[in-house]
């Protein structure tokens, strides 16, 4: 054993590598991502890894090796889970030989996601197991519990952190190697009476399930990490329960204090029944703190009806403690006091500050995204079009004043999107714009969807050569993989021609005119077709020389300001400079100034 | 005993290299360590936070409002902003050049820093600044802000480490050819 600093992530990899992981795969999404970055960093060579094409991928990668025996690990975001509940479902039925675990990253508030759905649910819908980590430290000694679970029991189990879990570092005790497990995979052993699903088999595995999770409810009561802890005043009537790094917050908040009655649940499917009514018995209330659904709060009602305990619990439903968005330090300590009726906690009380500068996410000043955008703007002005957006980076091509994403739904969406449009509103000129990442994770069906379906739409490929948003993974167009090997990329072009679309031309959208040109072209043409922005990640590439601004050509007329709202391009002492910190000399503003004011170092 | 550090400022400017560093002096010093930071849609030029906490019986990386013996401030606006989660009486050490949000050019906005630093002066007890930039100039390269502000905010008192034990931490971090120019920002008075 010894100490180490680490985020939470990286906890959750070191924790699986020392329990003999042999495979770990997944798609990247915030806040997920770097556990599998982790794994890949301290991989000696015994272990597999691979960014998947996408969640599915992930989830039937891992389970094929874990038929093996292997102890396999798939990791991914709540939305994630989405795109593999298929065979997520499915696998639930069929179980698995050797430890797997799911791991999905929770995101209440959300901070970077579309949706603030809870794991938990999913766990009680999908009747696998789940364990909840409260700290770092629980992250790195529950990850191991979850295989050996997984791994008694023959079933995949659910892990699932939030992000203050993943994100948060601490220093925690760690194994030496030399107290690492290893595991030997015995490898696949045929049975189709085992692998091969179907209803009869499905039917008589829902009957174990259901008796096994009867077992894990006991199972669970016992288990180390779900705790409960005695009032420190006696006659106390009142319990709290929490879970997660909420839990962390109600300990915050009760330090020093007389606590009351205290549970914390780290396995919230099965429920730890016995100790969920030990916990209740002899109680009148109970404060229920969570993030995203109140699972431990309709668990801990149906308790007081099928054991007739006269409890009222309160939380979430009953609207004391509030039903979206995170909970923090300030939002618990409250609760807390209402609920005790003590003071609530002193919040600062100043006197209002000064305006304050907001500073929203943009574009990166020479990012490729913001050429093609314009490009497409400009094509298409006067003309009725519609925009579909989708997942990454370029979600941020909404923000005033490129104003060029009307929709965003979910990963793959907006191929599809245009689609509906266009059968409704056949006048509108359908565009649909996606990234190479997510174009490879989910928008090739949308594509042959629209070739075999003769839909009248454009989709546009913006390809930067990486997964920009979470922090610029590979992915099947990069030509490398999490192993270090360098191969053969998938062409995005032979992809598309593939599928049937007649017309696809490759453009660099920092060549503005011919860019615009292409868009014009294409998509006055009927049918599918399609444009491929290319161009690298502004992050990834060497900065050029900044761009200068002639002051004998410059008028002031603001117009690359206001057409282009590239950070790069700054107002000092009320004139337009280029701000040298920033400025990658991508040169879409010289190409845009009506003055020819703006010129590139390397140009000149 | 505990002490609460926040770090505040825009993304770009060091603040998490800055937290590391204080984290691992902890870590070489036996005192168990918590923080937490943003990461997310937070990309270049978006407001960064760091807490920070040393000592034992640590439950949350986080702390609620009127906690943080410390902030250590970046930026003057990004300061204000955190200024709720300081203690009465808590120290502040601020880098007074502020920097412009990337959208202020489209906004029109004429936010200058200025009335952030008065704002401060009124409302903390404890304030020592510094204008980063020229400290920066003084010593010669634009990359060692995030080693001024952490030697000043070391001066104070508050965080329970020596410059020379910071420093020791320093110098198995960054490459040995920026040693000496670390040091001597960590020293900037």
């Amino acid at each position: 054993m010894h100490q180490e600093f680490l985020m939470g992530n990286a906890a959750i990899a070191r924790g699986a590598i020392a329990a003999g992981l042999n495979l770990v795969c997944g798609y990247p999404g915030t806040p997920s991502t770097e556990v599998l970055e982790t794994a890949a960093k301290v991989n000696d060579g015994n272990l597999y890894v691979e960014w998947s094409v996408n969640e599915k991928a992930a989830l039937e990668l891992g389970a094929g090796a874990a038929y093996c025996g292997a102890r396999s690990m798939v990791t991914m975001k709540q939305v994630g889970l989405n795109v593999a509940s298929d065979p997520l479902m499915s696998l639930a039925y069929i179980g698995v030989k050797g430890g797997m675990v799911i791991l999905v990253a929770d995101d209440p508030g959300p901070i970077s996601s579309q949706t603030e759905q809870d794991t938990r649910s999913f766990a009680a819908y999908s009747k696998l197991p789940c364990f909840d980590p409260s700290s770092v430290q629980e992250a790195y000694d529950m990850i191991g519990d979850a295989f050996a679970y997984s791994e008694r029991y023959h079933t995949p189990v659910l892990f699932r952190p939030t992000t203050r879990v993943c994100h948060g570092y601490a220093s925690v005790t760690v194994k030496d190697e030399d107290e690492f497990q290893h595991n030997q995979p015995e490898g696949f052993v045929k049975d189709s009476s085992k692998w091969v699903i179907f209803p009869r088999l499905s039917y008589q595995a829902h009957i174990s399930i259901e008796a096994r999770n009867v077992e894990l409810q006991h199972e669970f009561s016992q288990y180390p990490h779900n705790v409960l802890t005695p009032e420190k005043e006696t006659g106390c009537k009142k319990g709290i329960v929490s879970h997660g790094i909420s839990e962390t917050y109600v300990q915050e908040a009760l330090a020093g204090k007389d606590a009351p009655r205290l549970l914390k649940i780290a396995t919230p499917f099965p429920f730890p029944e016995e100790l969920a009514v030990e916990f209740l018995e002899g109680l009148d209330e109970v404060l229920c703190i969570e993030e995203l659904d109140p699972v431990i709060e309709r668990e801990l009602t149906y308790l007081c009806g099928k054991h007739h305990l006269h409890v009222n619990i309160r939380g979430k439903l009953t609207h004391d403690v509030k039903n979206a968005g995170e909970n923090t330090c300030a939002s618990v300590a409250e609760n807390i006091a209402d609920f005790l009726d003590w003071e609530r906690p002193a919040q600062a009380s100043l006197d209002p500050p000064p305006a304050l500068p907001v500073r929203p996410p943009v574009l990166c000043a020479g990012c490729p995204h913001r050429a093609s955008f314009y490009a497409v703007k400009q094509a298409m002005k006067g003309k009725k079009a519609v925009f579909c957006g989708d997942i990454g980076c370029y979600t941020l091509g909404n923000a005033m004043p490129l104003d060029m994403v009307d929709t965003c739904l979910c990963m793959g969406a907006g191929v599809n999107i245009t689609q509906g449009i266009g059968k409704i509103e056949p006048d509108t000129t359908c565009f649909a714009f996606v990234g190479d990442s997510t174009f490879f994770a989910s928008a090739i069906t949308g594509a042959v969807n629209a070739v075999y379906n003769q839909a009248e739409m454009t989709l546009v490929i913006l390809d930067n050569s990486t997964t920009a948003m979470t922090g610029h993974q590979p992915h099947p167009g990069t030509g490398r993989t999490m192993m270090g090997q360098v191969v053969e990329k998938v062409s995005i072009e032979a992809v598309l021609k593939g599928v049937g679309v007649k017309t696809v031309e490759t453009v660099n959208p920092l060549h503005l005119e011919e860019a615009i040109e292409t868009v014009k072209r294409v998509a006055a043409e009927p049918g599918v077709k399609a444009i491929i922005f290319k161009s690298p990640c502004a992050v990834l590439i060497k900065p050029e020389q900044p761009a200068v601004i002639d002051p004998e050509k410059c008028t002031q007329c603001k117009r690359c300001i206001k057409q282009l709202g590239c950070p790069g391009i700054v107002l000092q002492d009320g004139k337009v400079t280029i701000e040298q910190s920033l400025c990658t000399g991508c040169g879409l503003c010289t190409q845009v100034c009506p003055f020819h004011a703006i010129s590139t170092g390397g140009a000149n | 005993m505990q002490t609460n550090i926040l770090i505040c400022g825009v993304g770009g400017q060091g603040i998490v290299l800055t937290s590391k560093l204080i984290a691992a002096t902890a870590m070489a010093n036996s005192i168990p360590v918590m923080s937490a930071e943003t990461i997310g849609m937070a990309q270049k030029g978006g407001s960064v936070f760091s807490f920070l906490r040393l000592g034992d019986n640590l439950h949350c990386p986080m702390f609620p409002e009127k906690s943080a013996d410390i902030i250590i401030g970046f930026e003057p606006a990004e300061a204000v902003r955190m200024l709720p989660y300081l203690k009465d009486g808590g120290s502040m050490v601020l880098n007074t050049h502020p920097i412009m949000p990337v959208t202020a050019a489209l906004s029109g906005s004429d936010y200058t820093g200025r009335e952030m630093v008065q704002y401060l002066k009124q409302h903390v007890q404890h304030l020592m600044t510094v204008d980063g930039d020229a400290a920066c100039k003084a010593l010669g390269s634009p990359k060692v802000l995030n080693m001024i502000m952490l030697g000043l905010a070391i001066r104070q008192n508050v965080i329970p480490f020596s410059i020379d034990e910071i420093e020791a931490t320093m110098k198995a971090t960054v490459k040995p050819q920026f040693v000496d120019l670390n040091s001597k920002a960590l020293r900037y008075e």
